[in-house]
């Protein structure tokens, strides 16, 4: 009720009150979907203005991230696959806010956002798309095998990762050490069966693991209602009680997963979210995005509903930042992502010895046959 | 890498003015008459083959994805008029073409296969032309769709199951294995299975450690299974054809940095019936010093290898193997009984592949006393793919590396 009557007033502030008297914002969020639960996470959210510029911050960086990679890919400095983030900007941002860097997270190939979130910087990150020793995965990995502490990557096979997730949330109640495991996957991967053999082995050793499904509407060329009978992803785990949320809102994303969270922690066992969130590129660098969907279609979601710009909005429009405060933060953000460009494009490539290395842990280093039968490699842990 | 282009029956007319018998360099002329006989036999045919397709060959272009091409303008004199350039992805595409139109049973199902027009265009315009019943769109879902591909196969249907790559058919191999190959044996001839699965197959550019993995040794491995490996347009044409009517499972390993190389292909190669029988291998180019195997891409290495090495007084033999099960064997020994030596090249792990049967044939068979030096593979490094650039490129064997095994077998 306090809480209420807090949100009550703040609405009806004068808006040229000084933004330092508002540091804290109590917002309204969209209805969520429920199934099998009584209740779900609240529907107001508060903000404070930290909390406010640190989500702006790390979704615009993710954002310019994604764009200079599309850059380097076009300038062939990237290669191979590249799946872009831009648009799902909430979704790793709002999750990363509802639990925290002691807890594990899991995804598949879309993961330059994650790997972020997860305590990978820019520098690091690019200079692994780039190929090169500073990479995260010492240049060996590339764009879908990123991995930082309790982040297991970067996954290239889809649904794969799933039921590691449920792997890392067996781990946690076996050690009793009260983490749980976000498990994301999307729609395309929504419809594997190891996803179903997974949502049955959780729920009956009540693993604490969150599904979370990002429902961006395409798997590659294929839209949801040509690959799934029934398209309401949060219901598919049937016994799992699951939420949909609006992916675009970071506030909602993390209340959702605050509550999640909670849930998996009182050892109820799993519990799945739906994030309907859209991404702006194709699936990767090779699909232009627009066989399938209209450009008009994309052009719509970017004006009404851009995750950032939805929070800048919302900050502005409540006096917790002025313009010239977020503008500051772009520019830094811009020269963060130009710095680590820089990084990735100048810092070298492995070095050769390094080929052979990481194919087992803790081993004595031993003889790996080359092409020839004359080149001989060794491989060291 | 340069591409270069050279009229192959001229260099088949070079190699065949050379007596057989004399042609080795270890000069050996004397040879239980037994094999000697079967040999020519073999050779012989081989050659009436070769020259009949290959007399209507002009000339082609080979492996590598850069556009400089050299082209000997005098051979153009000699080329029939009909030949027409196709790259390997036309081919396939042709190829399943044609085959939906003769048979109502055939049908292609996979992800992104109809209305993408294929993740790699392989099957672009198919879906326009065929529609919806022949041309399936799944979701990601590969343990679930090769299964239904097989039970409709069972039923009587001649279904086309494509994996976008072969790394994603691990998680269908249960259905291609227990559910295709094994069938037809475990019902005593009652129920066949007509199915073909398709792919690329092996390294591609950056794509890393899970999505360059070769699976010619891993379903090569299986009694049932038809395993092929096509290099160029008129194999990729003419094996398709001949998986899709043939009554058993065949996994055919495409290429995907092969998609886009064009070749000539003939118009005896164009009709609607031209098929490669699968089990035999082609001797792609003819050689006396040693023998060369290969499949897919390497061969294409091999020739290039070739080339340089014939400038330096060796003559190499290249065989593409075009079928990794059933292993044509015989084609294998008669070289290797012409030659007296052997390289095997492939893409994929040393370890278990499809260069170790190779040899270990070679050993058992009547091939082993021709042989003046031991057997020797080049395969991919023993690691995971790398994906930095530079590891890459170290990771796949280059044509220094073939040219290497040669001099090193051939003692130079």
């Amino acid at each position: 009720l306090l809480q209420m009557l807090l949100c009550y007033l703040s609405r009806l502030a004068q808006p040229q009150v000084l933004r330092s008297r508002f540091f804290s914002l109590c917002v309204l969020l969209q209805k969520v979907d429920l199934h099998r639960l009584e209740e779900g996470p609240p529907l107001t959210s508060t903000l404070t203005r930290e909390e406010g510029l640190k989500y702006y911050r790390t979704m615009q960086t993710i954002r310019r991230m994604e764009l200079k990679a599309d850059q380097l890919y076009k300038q062939k400095i990237i290669r191979g696959f590249c799946h872009l983030y831009d648009g799902q900007e909430a979704c790793a941002v709002g999750i990363e806010g509802g639990i925290t860097l002691s807890d594990h997270l899991i995804t598949a190939y879309r993961a330059h956002g994650y790997t972020l979130t997860r305590g990978g910087t820019v520098r690091e990150i690019m200079a692994e798309l780039t190929g090169r020793r500073g990479g995260i995965a010492k240049g060996k990995g590339g764009s879908m095998h990123m991995y930082t502490k309790n982040f297991y990557g970067g996954n290239g096979i889809v649904g794969a990762q799933v039921p590691l997730g449920a792997g890392v949330a067996l781990a946690c109640k076996y050690l009793g050490n009260d983490q749980l495991c976000v498990s994301l996957y999307g729609d395309g991967a929504a419809n594997q069966g190891q996803i179903f053999e997974t949502y049955n082995m959780s729920s009956l050793w009540k693993l604490p693991i969150i599904f979370i499904c990002e429902n961006n509407q395409y798997a590659m060329g294929t839209s949801v209602e040509r690959s799934a009978a029934s398209t309401e992803y949060y219901k598919r785990g049937d016994y799992i009680p699951g939420i949909r949320v609006d992916g675009m809102d970071v506030l909602c994303v993390r209340e959702a997963t605050k509550f999640a969270a909670a849930h998996c922690r009182s050892g109820k066992g799993p519990i799945l979210m739906e994030l309907q969130t859209y991404r702006y590129h194709g699936h990767s660098m090779s699909d232009p995005g627009v066989s399938y969907r209209t450009r008009e279609e994309i052009q719509e979601v970017r004006s009404k509903s851009d995750p950032i710009s939805m929070l800048k909005d919302r900050m502005l429009s409540n006096n917790m930042a002025s313009i010239e405060e977020l503008k500051e933060i772009d520019i830094a953000v811009r020269k963060e992502i130009e710095d680590a460009a820089q990084f990735a494009t100048t810092d070298p490539e492995p070095p050769l010895d390094d080929l052979c290395s990481h194919i087992f842990a803790n081993d004595q280093p031993f003889e790996v046959r080359g092409a020839t039968p004359w080149t001989k490699l060794t491989s060291t842990s | 890498m340069h591409r270069e282009a050279y009229c192959r029956r001229k260099c088949f007319m070079g190699v065949n003015d050379m007596p057989i018998s004399s042609s080795s360099i270890s000069g050996r002329t004397d040879s239980c008459s037994d094999w000697t006989g079967s040999f020519s036999r073999t050779s012989r045919s081989s050659h009436s083959e070769d020259r009949s397709k290959m007399a209507s060959l002009g000339c082609f272009l080979r492996t590598g994805k850069n556009a400089v091409s050299v082209v000997l303008r005098r051979e153009f004199s000699k080329t029939p008029p009909a030949a027409v350039q196709v790259n390997v992805r036309d081919a396939l595409n042709q190829a399943m073409d044609e085959e939906l139109e003769r048979d109502e049973r055939v049908f292609l199902l996979g992800e992104e296969v109809a209305q993408y027009d294929g993740a790699y265009k392989v099957s672009r315009g198919l879906w326009k032309k065929y529609g919806d019943k022949r041309i399936i769109d799944t979701p990601i879902t590969e343990m679930g769709f090769a299964g239904i591909a097989v039970g409709a196969a069972f039923a009587g249907l001649r279904p086309i199951c494509e994996f976008m790559t072969w790394n994603f058919s691990m998680q269908a191999i249960d259905q291609v294995i227990n559910s295709a190959a094994k069938t037809y044996y475990m019902s005593a001839g009652a129920q066949p299975v007509p199915i073909v699965f398709r792919g690329p197959n092996g390294s591609s550019a950056g794509v890393a450690a899970q999505h360059s993995q070769c699976f010619a040794a891993w379903y090569g491995h299986c009694p049932g299974l038809k395993v092929v490996s096509p290099w160029n347009s008129e194999d990729a044409r003419g094996l398709l054809k001949a998986a899709i009517r043939d009554d058993n499972p065949v996994v055919f390993l495409e290429n995907e940095l092969m998609y886009g190389v064009p070749f000539d292909l003939s118009e005896e190669v164009m009709q609607k019936d031209f098929v490669v029988p699968i089990g035999k291998a082609k001797v792609e180019r003819q050689g006396t010093h040693i023998t060369l195997v290969s499949h897919s891409r390497c061969v294409g290495f091999c020739l290039d290898a070739a080339t340089v090495l014939a400038k330096e007084g060796v003559e190499c033999e290249v065989v593409n193997l075009r079928t990794i099960r059933p292993l044509d064997v015989d084609t294998i020994e008669a070289s290797v009984m012409k030659t007296g030596h052997l390289v095997t090249v492939e893409g994929g792990w040393p370890q278990y592949g499809v260069g170790a049967e190779i040899c270990a044939r070679v050993m058992e068979g009547p091939a082993f006393n021709y042989l003046d030096a031991p057997a020797v593979r080049v395969t991919g490094v023993d690691i995971p793919m790398p994906y930095a650039k530079i590891l890459e490129d170290h990771s796949v064997p280059q044509i220094k590396d073939i040219i290497f095994s040669v001099k090193k077998v051939l003692n130079m």
